[in-house]
């Protein structure tokens, strides 16, 4: 963040966090998880707009409007590991814990701080290392892996620069392991008083189950990751065949992390979106224990389901079809949260401002997203869709659907309070009808490409799969037209935005209690909390 | 069916070119018909809701409901019943099409690699392709692939029978398939693979059978068998020294009939002798030990191509 955001607008305010202290220095080297939450925000904003270049490239390419192809084989191969690597690692992992949960959560507590203020600093300074040294191997050695790095084309057949990116990958995931630390200590032990655990809001609940995972899983990626630089550098044969080693354990290590990744990315969004759906039907969540425990509870058997990636890799029926059912009871916790935020509106008053619009999107575009997840997780069908075109559909649908849209909501729910001004609402909504549009004209023509056999990660591709891919590429263009909306109508609120009130949409969760935005240590008295969090009586 | 074929979701999907691909669509007609349904209720309700009770007036109040434990334990257990249904039905279906029938009247060594695919016959025909040489089987019949890479790991898949099946360096998988009427299918490969991944494509061409025989049987290539040069290689290893094959008992196990009995090891454990399992004792002796006999056979690893192995499986395949 430059230092003119701390300067006010009308030469005289309140003091508040933004204002105090002044100067770049003062943000870089801020305790205040508020700052330290609005850097990742900048940080985050830059990368997803690298991974989003990437991403209209690939589309660009693959709607084939030239004689000659817009880039070459190579090219496109780096070009799609790139957008994977970077929309993975550094853009939705990090995108709600790190920036909305690291402003949320302590105010939500009613704490001062999180538990560790020095710790969340170098959090956010490492992070920014694991970035530094990721993007490097854009300029040296460029990757061609693909973001999930599959042995042994990636020990054996491809540049070094594999090792670069999965070192970055590798600090990164430090910085995650200690930001759910943070969260978790500071979930226990910095509650206001009164705020017992069953009157936690719903967005801590998820941020908590998040941290559990952030905790248990980073490191065994950690692992994988430092066992492939081990693999490239010294040939310990772990995973080269030719060395008595085994391809297919490398997968079974890189899904048993990155399959409870999925849900660091997804449930913080389903916190997110249970504080918008409350906040405009004003209304009292409907069922607030069943949708704190299926978080913990999808926490949980997120661990046990890895192998369903692996169906057709060679590993026994009997283990694919242990691994379907366990899936199977995923749906089980996501079925359970959607009907509780339908019925939250029931009986309600419901209002449409650009955060709720955005929750809305994320319902329609995550029922989307979780329904083609059962004809996954079903191993009949899987084996035909197993890496084609329907599986990119279907955690687009899911990851940038689910998370995107439920980041987009947050923004826009707590930029009065991050900014102490409005955004516009109509570039709200504006930027909401060019994504959600251009979202499923981009994402639900795959759904039939991949029913019709069209295999992922292909260059090129038969005469038949290209209507349905040119529409693909039209859609990415409203979607970036959205995001360019959104990031303008952000941009605006910040210099120009109508000052806020202290409880613009009239929440009730304790961020709403403090000032807009909140002095540097969030309440000038601390407050006291009777009841649950979301009282609309 | 006649209920499945009410929407056409279906055609979307390649033609149904073995009798499973029906089983396999047929479940497909039934996920999305499941999931409209699932989709009408869950965002028609919330769109009904938005409609009903959006908010009219400032001062307007909303409902106090916290919780309902009957509508919550309904819509906890009627997806879960659902969903254990479709898990069963898509069990079935993946164990049908993992399992080869008994009867198979092709097996073919598909060897993978950047980028080009590699089918060798019983009887030696041995193709080297990308393109233009088509994988020929017999229609009507069962074919049974048995995949391995040179390099990194492929996936071998045929839309059209709905089947996929990954060749890994360094063990070999397996693939059947009964293609019901003669005609050209094409096969993709599926798991990336580096440049040419997407151009890494073949055809199989189904024949009729009379067809097949007589393809099979002329213009043999080499006069070799794999069975022949593993013969030769069993000789070459001295492997007759401590195996016989004609079922009687030396240092090790008798190769005689060995080719798809039940073995049992030394930990207690058993399993099929099937390829992978050849493979892995004749590489890695060590690996499994049958019961009852000494852990003396030296370790082949590095000593033997991914070929020789290949014959040597074959060889001891016709020892019944």
């Amino acid at each position: 963040m430059s230092s003119a955001h701390t300067k006010t607008e009308h030469g005289h305010t309140d003091h508040n966090y933004l204002n105090h202290g002044s100067g770049i220095w003062s943000w870089m080297t801020t305790l205040d998880h508020k700052r330290i939450g609005l850097m990742y925000f900048a940080t985050v904003a830059t990368l997803f707009l690298i991974g989003g270049f990437f991403a209209l490239g690939i589309r660009l390419h693959l709607a084939k409007f030239g004689a000659e192809p817009l880039l070459s084989p190579d090219t496109y191969n780096k070009f799609m590991t790139f957008h994977g690597a970077i929309m993975v690692f550094m853009v939705i992992i990090p995108g709600i814990p790190a920036f909305l949960g690291n402003f949320v959560l302590p105010i939500q507590l009613g704490a001062k701080d999180v538990a560790f203020p020095r710790l969340n600093l170098a959090s956010y300074y490492i992070f920014i290392a694991g970035a530094l040294i990721a993007a490097s191997s854009m300029i040296f050695n460029q990757v061609d892996t693909g973001w999930t790095f599959y042995t042994p084309y990636s020990t054996a057949k491809t540049s070094n620069g594999v090792i670069l990116l999965v070192l970055g990958a590798f600090t990164m995931g430090f910085s995650s392991i200690l930001t759910g630390l943070n969260f978790i200590v500071t979930t226990h032990k910095l509650r206001a008083p009164g705020m017992t655990m069953d009157r936690i809001p719903l967005m801590i609940w998820a941020l908590y189950s998040t941290s559990i995972i952030q905790i248990l899983a980073t490191p065994i990626l950690a692992i994988t990751l430092l066992l492939i630089g081990a693999e490239k550098t010294l040939g310990v044969g772990i995973f080269d065949p030719d060395l008595g080693g085994d391809p297919v354990l490398f997968q079974h290590f890189f899904w048993f992390y990155s399959h409870p990744a999925v849900y660091i990315m997804i449930l913080p969004a389903m916190g997110v979106i249970s504080e918008l759906i409350t906040a405009f039907s004003k209304k009292t969540i409907f069922g607030y224990r069943a949708i704190a425990y299926s978080s913990v509870a999808i926490a949980a058997v997120s661990f046990l389901v890895w192998g369903h990636h692996m169906f057709v890799s060679g590993q026994s029926t009997i283990a694919g079809i242990v691994f379907s059912i366990i899936t199977m009871f995923v749906g089980v916790p996501t079925a359970i949260k959607l009907f509780n935020w339908i019925s939250t509106m029931y009986r309600g008053t419901v209002t449409f401002e650009a955060p709720m619009l955005f929750a809305l999107g994320f319902m329609f575009l995550f029922t989307i997203g979780g329904l083609t997840g059962v004809f996954l997780a079903s191993t009949g069908m899987d084996v035909h869709f197993h890496d084609t075109y329907f599986v990119v559909a279907h955690f687009h649908y899911v990851m940038v659907g689910g998370t995107l849209m439920a980041l987009m909501g947050g923004i826009f729910y707590w930029f009065p309070k991050m900014f102490g001004k409005m955004t516009s609402d109509l570039g709200g909504r504006i930027s909401w009808v060019l994504i959600f549009t251009g979202f499923n004209v981009t994402f639900f023509p795959q759904f039939v490409l991949g029913a019709m056999g069209m295999p992922r990660r292909y260059f090129d591709y038969l005469p038949e799969y290209t209507n349905l891919n040119q529409i693909s590429t039209v859609g990415s263009w409203l979607i970036g037209l959205g995001f360019l909306v959104g990031l303008i109508t952000i941009i605006h609120g910040i210099l120009k935005g109508e000052k806020a009130s202290d409880n613009p949409w009239g929440a009730k969760t304790l961020e709403w209690q403090t000032s807009s935005p909140p002095p540097h240590e969030n309440f000038t008295t601390t407050p006291t909390v009777t009841a649950g969090p979301y009282d609309f009586r | 069916m006649s209920w499945s074929s009410l929407i056409p979701a279906t055609s979307f999907m390649p033609i149904q070119a073995t009798e499973i691909a029906k089983e396999v669509d047929l479940l497909y007609a039934f996920l999305i018909i499941a999931s409209l349904v699932s989709f009408v209720i869950l965002i028609g309700g919330m769109t009904w809701f938005l409609i009903k009770f959006k908010r009219t007036s400032v001062d307007q109040k909303s409902a106090y409901i916290t919780h309902n434990n009957f509508a919550e334990f309904l819509w906890s257990f009627i997806p879960l019943v659902i969903m254990m249904g479709i898990f069963y039905w898509g069990m079935v279906i993946f164990e049908k099409l993992r399992t080869p029938p008994e009867d198979i009247a092709a097996e073919i060594h598909v060897t993978a690699e950047q980028w080009a695919w590699t089918y060798r016959y019983a009887n030696g025909k041995e193709f080297y392709s990308s393109a233009n040489d088509p994988m020929i089987v017999p229609a009507g019949k069962a074919t049974k692939l048995i995949l391995t890479s040179k390099d990194v790991i492929h996936s071998f898949y045929v839309p059209a029978f709905r089947t996929k099946q990954d060749a890994v360096p360094g063990k070999l998988t397996q693939l059947w398939f009964e293609p019901k009427q003669p005609g050209e299918y094409i096969v993709f490969c599926t798991e990336y693979c580096g440049t040419k991944h997407s151009g890494m494509m073949i055809k199989i061409k189904a024949i009729p059978p009379e067809e097949y025989a007589a393809w099979y049987h002329a213009e043999k290539k080499g006069a070799d068998t794999p069975a022949d040069l593993g013969k030769t290689l069993f000789a070459q290893k001295a492997c007759a020294s401590c195996h016989s094959i004609d079922g009687s008992r030396i240092v090790g196990p008798t190769m005689k009939g060995l080719f798809g009995s039940n073995r049992k090891f030394a930990d207690g454990s058993q399993a099929k002798a099937d390829e992978n399992y050849l493979r892995e004792s004749i590489l890695v002796s060590s690996a499994k030990i049958v019961e009852g006999y000494p852990p003396a056979m030296p370790v082949f690893q590095g000593q033997l191509s991914d070929e020789d192995v290949a014959n040597l499986i074959e060889y001891i395949k016709s020892i019944k």
